[in-house]
């Protein structure tokens, strides 16, 4: 277990927006009101050309936060050691301001399933998941955020409710947390759970970092509202609602916008980090 | 009993399959086409990384066609690292492999044509080689010399206009490929790609040389291969497109 | 062609092949320039696809959107029988046989 003392996020609490390469030039010539941006990491462990060159410019002018998506820490098996050495290499020469990862599994045996796949809370979960990043923290030398999920299902063995999980997860592991409060709206609608007593119940202190995304409408075989955390489009306006409870309760945090498909221009994906500011700017600080 | 992740992987993997039991909506039935959600994640965000990676293909079978390709090849072969940008190396064999796209014989080149670009794209950065030093060197020197090659240098042979049915594929206006045979270099200087139809010799000169022929035993190659081979216009070739990181006198 | 012939000849090729390169010793400024190029649609092309952490609410119909027609550019493309002896046109019937059961 890392020292509790460490901050587990560098990053500003202000606005920031994951990268995308369309929107380089934009950001270069006047990124207001982002301060800061996140990357994925997996999409930056080529050898070299444009994406590395990239960020390397970015990240002399921008605090970096690097998210993975592929490290299958609730996976049943070990983690995959050619892809930690990846990781550490990437945090080793950029530095960044963050790293994250996700309470979701997405490796089985040497298949990569590419998407972020549900685990039950139960105390074998738990256990493997505080050796992984026990594990992760000691090979990266730094602390990491875990951030909550968006679910789509239940399963019957789970024992603990997620706060509680991952409460339980950042006591044993000295690790920060990343609250996703799309996802809260998103798995509190699709289970049928109030939203608000998530964020109630959430260790709300371990928080480094928020994510907000827009999210699509469905519905289940009864007919039932399920929501699809597709970050596809704006953030739905009870999400903004459900972030100013959140910020009422732990103040300011460093505020990510998440937009990865049918990406807007630079001036409406802005226009959501400025909703974000202005959000942040209502908390006292 | 628990959920294990191989019955979960297993019901990604395979088509329209109920959920495994032990899911639920949360609040007691059973999880339905909830679990589509996860199925529709993998199966959709792979068929779109592969129709990024393989444009030309795409347009060449048509976008209906690829989708049905790309599904069981995603199937068949999940990626097997979490490096999407690589994606799709097994893609160019399983399209010639596949019994209803074998009359056009030229689909797996075009693919391979495409998985070398975008593998080229994330090559390792290489300062070229230094002209000034190389002018210097002694022409005794010169000839028993390797040739190493900058790390985002590919080089695709072909017996279809392989080269000409990418661009017309992905290029409007191109004109039709005409019945020839094509090699193409790909070289990256600074960050994009770029292909070159290799003349006649090329591709046997640049293969002999990645092979660690000296640049005299690679000249025997390419002569032999095609007796009007032009050296000064091949090694011209390969300076502009910064294709090469050095040259040194082999021991 | 005696050992020296062929040693002025490849010294010779790569003098000529040095001069007509003007070395454009790619500066430092010129790259900052090149890299932040982002021509839409062609760059991501050959990066190939970014990884995501999101959803999609797009169905895949796995099977059902097989199409028998031929709808793609290769119908425009006529070209002989190559080298190796592969035949050029198949039967689009063929198609069924290989849908998932």
């Amino acid at each position: 277990m890392l020292d509790n003392t460490r901050p587990c996020s560098h990053l500003p609490a202000a606005p920031g927006v994951g990268y995308k390469p369309q929107h380089f030039a934009d950001i270069i010539a006047d990124a207001r009101p982002v301060e800061w941006l996140e990357i994925h990491a997996e999409n930056y462990m080529g050898d070299g050309g444009r994406p590395l060159a990239q960020l390397r410019h970015l990240s002399e002018r921008f605090a970096v936060s690097v998210h993975g998506v592929g490290l299958s820490i609730g996976g049943e098996g070990r983690l995959d050691p050619d892809h930690l050495s990846r990781l550490r290499h990437l945090c080793d020469w950029l530095q960044p301001a963050s790293f994250s990862e996700h309470l979701a599994w997405s490796t089985h045996d040497s298949h990569f399933l590419n998407d972020l796949l549900p685990l039950p809370y139960t105390q074998a979960t738990l256990t493997r998941i505080v050796d992984h990043i026990d594990e992760v923290q000691e090979t990266l030398g730094r602390p990491m955020l875990l951030e909550n999920p968006s679910s789509y299902l239940a399963f019957d063995e789970s024992t603990y409710a997620e706060p509680e999980f991952l409460s339980e997860i950042a006591r044993r592991t000295g690790c920060g947390l990343l609250l996703d409060v799309n996802n809260v709206f998103v798995s509190a609608t699709n289970l049928g759970l109030d939203p608000r007593a998530y964020i109630d119940a959430f260790p709300l202190e371990r928080v480094g970092e928020i994510h907000l995304g827009g999210h699509d409408e469905d519905q289940d075989d009864h007919g039932a509202p399920l929501l699809i955390d597709s970050h596809g489009q704006e953030v739905a306006d009870p999400v903004w609602a459900l972030l100013d409870y959140t910020l009422d309760r732990m103040g300011k945090r460093p505020l990510l916008i998440e937009w990865d498909a049918n990406v807007p221009d630079w001036p409406v994906l802005a226009a959501e980090a400025q909703r974000a500011a202005d959000a942040l700017a209502k908390v006292p600080a | 009993m628990s959920l294990t992740q191989t019955r979960f992987h297993d019901a990604l993997l395979t088509g329209a399959q109920l959920a495994p039991d032990g899911l639920s909506d949360g609040q007691g039935r059973p999880a339905g086409r909830r679990f589509d959600v996860y199925r529709n994640n993998v199966a959709v965000s792979l068929t779109e990384a592969l129709e990024q990676g393989f444009p030309a293909v795409r347009n060449l079978i048509g976008p209906d066609r690829f989708k049905s390709m790309a599904g069981r090849f995603l199937r068949q072969h999940p990626p097997e690292t979490p490096m999407i940008m690589h994606y799709g190396a097994a893609f160019p064999a399983f399209l010639e492999a596949a019994e209803p796209l074998a009359h056009i014989g030229y689909l797996g080149d075009v693919a391979r044509l495409e998985q070398a670009q975008r593998e080229a794209y994330h090559a390792a950065d290489a300062t070229p080689v230094d002209a000034a030093a190389l002018s210097a060197l002694p022409p005794d020197d010169l000839v028993r010399s390797l040739v190493r090659f900058a790390p985002a240098l590919r080089l695709i042979r072909s017996a279809w206009p392989v080269l000409a049915i990418w661009r017309y594929a992905t290029e409007p206006g191109t004109p039709k490929p005409a019945a020839i045979a094509q090699d193409v270099l790909i070289t990256r200087p600074d960050f994009d790609p770029e292909l070159t139809d290799l003349p006649q010799g090329g591709a046997s000169f640049v293969t002999a040389l990645m092979n660690n022929s000296t640049l005299s035993a690679a000249l025997d190659t390419a002569l032999s291969d095609a007796p009007d081979f032009d050296l000064q216009n091949m090694l011209g070739l390969l300076l502009q497109r910064q294709a090469i990181a050095a040259i040194t006198p082999s021991e | 062609m005696s050992k020296t012939m062929k040693t002025m000849a490849i010294a010779g090729a790569m003098t000529a092949a040095l001069a007509a390169h003007t070395n454009m010793a790619s500066a430092e400024g010129a790259k900052e320039k090149c890299f932040g190029v982002a021509m839409a649609g062609q760059n991501d092309c050959k990066a190939g696809a970014g990884t995501t952490c999101a959803g999609t609410s797009t169905v895949d119909y796995q099977g059902n959107a097989w199409s028998l027609v031929d709808e793609g550019t290769c119908a425009e493309i006529d070209l002989p029988d190559m080298a190796d002896g592969t035949p050029r046109m198949g039967s689009l019937e063929e198609l069924d046989r290989d849908l998932p059961s």
